[in-house]
């Protein structure tokens, strides 16, 4: 028997287990699957359960409930992947062969990063809302909040959905609005790049949204540490900013198990090179990553994991069958935006080409429609949790393609680029 | 928008005075451009503007963290290099892409 082993039973993880034990022959191919926690979150619900839209019994289940009845699942943490041995090392001092690995161990907040982050403060006036922990004590703290200044802050660029932040910011506005105490929050968007939008596009479409909300933002912030007596976060060219209530978005990390491997790229963040178009590691033929672990230039967030699923589970197939990799991921990744009060915008993109306008899935048709605020998007993002409970994470087709469509999208005019003689 | 004339070459910019093609780089371009920013080049800033870069035409996907990681500066020097905005001033001068987020 041959094996193939996948690290992490995430959004990942859980659909290449599915897909790969409906597609390789029982007979020559054992499949296992290891993890250290048993239960399986659904993380966009994470954005809605400081503001009481989610229950956080909505958000999870156990991870055993989406797994093929005969696969093995080893519960247990990986401390090192030896790839000149094809070992894997678990915790309990096991050691696992494999013929094929298949690496989907995502990434985590680590507020340690940066000092004074999960200091005195931590979890009193300093938030995160990418854990189940800290979603559901931040729900908490805003029921008995009196108001004051809330601060949003991007510890770094390469986050866990770029986009929940800005959709805090939203959320936060409808939230103190609809509790009749708006005015008593001022609410702060600090991040390390130029702005809350940063593409063309987006900007032109979407920055009045901050404006319309009263969301100030505050660009080119890069985070150093947290001042914990006068409260206040502090960037490396020594800009301060007060804060009542910080919902931080800490330095996110992939497992400690890569820097343990020495696995991990030069931004010692633990993510591992990986080939943007085949998924294979950069460094080993029979290793292939997915999802958040990876380093490739696209959106750690669910809807890429889908849809780089479907291009490794035919990698995988090539590779075993000795054939090319032909398969070819071209970064296509989707997401909606909840903008507030009920509405949310959509956007699609993909390596080459920045969110447009438009129609999706559809053209025309749509009937989502892109860069737009609508109530049917608010809806579609509302259905999804259903969607990935109930299809996704099994490795079923969903009628969207894997790779990005332009058909929908409005052609841009873009009279301001001419060329210009330096 | 540039528009000084030393080469007499095209260079094409995007609406955001990034260039274009990256590969239409050159050291007159960065003194150009370092010279809008109020950035006077000095080999040292060369020597970031060409990890940058390499980096970019290796598919690296560029961030503070990153530059302070190279072993060329540290984050603190990086800012000092490029005052306010480092990564995004830098990333123009070196004739790459504007870093971004996916919106």
């Amino acid at each position: 028997m041959k094996k193939l082993l996948i690290i992490g039973a995430g959004t990942a993880g859980t659909m290449m287990l599915n897909k790969l034990h409906r597609t390789l022959p029982a007979k020559e191919w054992e499949i296992t699957i290891v993890d250290k926690d048993l239960l399986h979150y659904y993380q966009p619900g994470f954005l809605f359960i400081p503001f009481g839209i989610y229950k956080p019994e909505q958000v999870v289940k156990s991870k055993e409930e989406f797994f093929p009845k005969e696969a093995t699942a080893i519960w247990d943490e990986v401390s090192q992947v030896i790839p000149e041995k094809n070992e894997v090392r678990l915790a309990s001092g096991k050691v696992l062969a494999y013929d094929v690995l298949i690496i989907a161990s995502g990434t985590t907040p680590r507020p340690a990063e940066t000092p004074g982050l999960n200091g005195n403060l931590w979890y009193k006036d300093i938030f995160d809302f990418y854990s189940y922990e800290g979603s559901t004590l931040l729900a908490k703290k805003l029921e008995d909040w009196q108001g004051g200044r809330l601060v949003i802050n991007l510890a770094e660029t390469l986050i866990k959905c770029p986009v929940a932040p800005l959709e805090f910011a939203f959320l936060a506005d409808a939230y103190f609005t609809n509790k009749g105490m708006r005015d008593k929050v001022e609410i702060l968007y600090v991040t390390p790049l130029s702005g809350a939008f940063t593409k063309p596009v987006a900007t032109e479409v979407l920055s009045g949204l901050l404006d319309k909300k009263k969301i100030q933002v505050i660009p080119d912030f890069y985070l150093e540490r947290v001042d914990e007596e006068r409260k206040e976060i502090v960037s490396y060219d020594e800009q301060r900013v007060p804060f009542d209530l910080l919902v931080s978005v800490p330095v996110n990390m992939g497992a400690d198990f890569v820097e343990e491997s020495n696995m991990g790229d030069d931004d010692d963040l633990n993510f591992i090179p990986t080939n943007k178009h085949t998924l294979q590691a950069k460094e080993f033929d029979n290793i292939f990553v997915i999802g958040d672990a990876t380093n490739v230039p696209t959106s750690k967030a669910g809807s890429v994991a889908h849809f780089m699923a479907e291009t490794l589970q035919e990698n995988v197939l090539n590779y075993i069958e000795e054939k090319p990799l032909e398969a070819s991921f071209d970064g296509h990744a989707n997401c909606f935006i909840e903008t507030g009060f009920g509405k949310a915008t959509l956007i699609d993109f993909n390596y080459d080409t920045e969110p447009l306008p438009g129609k999706y899935p559809l053209p025309v048709f749509g009937p989502m429609n892109l860069l737009k605020e609508s109530r049917l998007n608010h809806a579609g993002k509302l259905m999804f949790r259903w969607i990935y409970w109930h299809r996704l994470l099994t490795g079923k087709e969903l009628p969207v393609s894997s790779n990005m469509s332009n058909a929908g999208k409005e052609k841009q005019h873009r009279p301001h680029e001419d060329p210009v003689v330096v | 928008m540039t528009e000084t004339m030393n080469t007499n070459s095209i260079i094409e910019m995007s609406s955001e005075g990034y260039l274009k093609d990256p590969m239409q780089w050159t050291p007159e371009v960065a003194h150009t451009i370092a010279k809008e920013e109020g950035i006077e080049l000095t080999d040292l800033h060369f020597k970031v503007l060409l990890y940058l870069r390499e980096q970019f035409l290796n598919d690296v996907r560029l961030s503070i963290r990153r530059i302070g990681k190279s072993g060329i500066v540290t984050i603190k020097e990086f800012y000092s290099l490029f005052p306010g905005g480092p990564l995004k001033k830098s990333s123009r001068i070196a004739g790459i892409p504007k870093p971004a987020s996916c919106v």
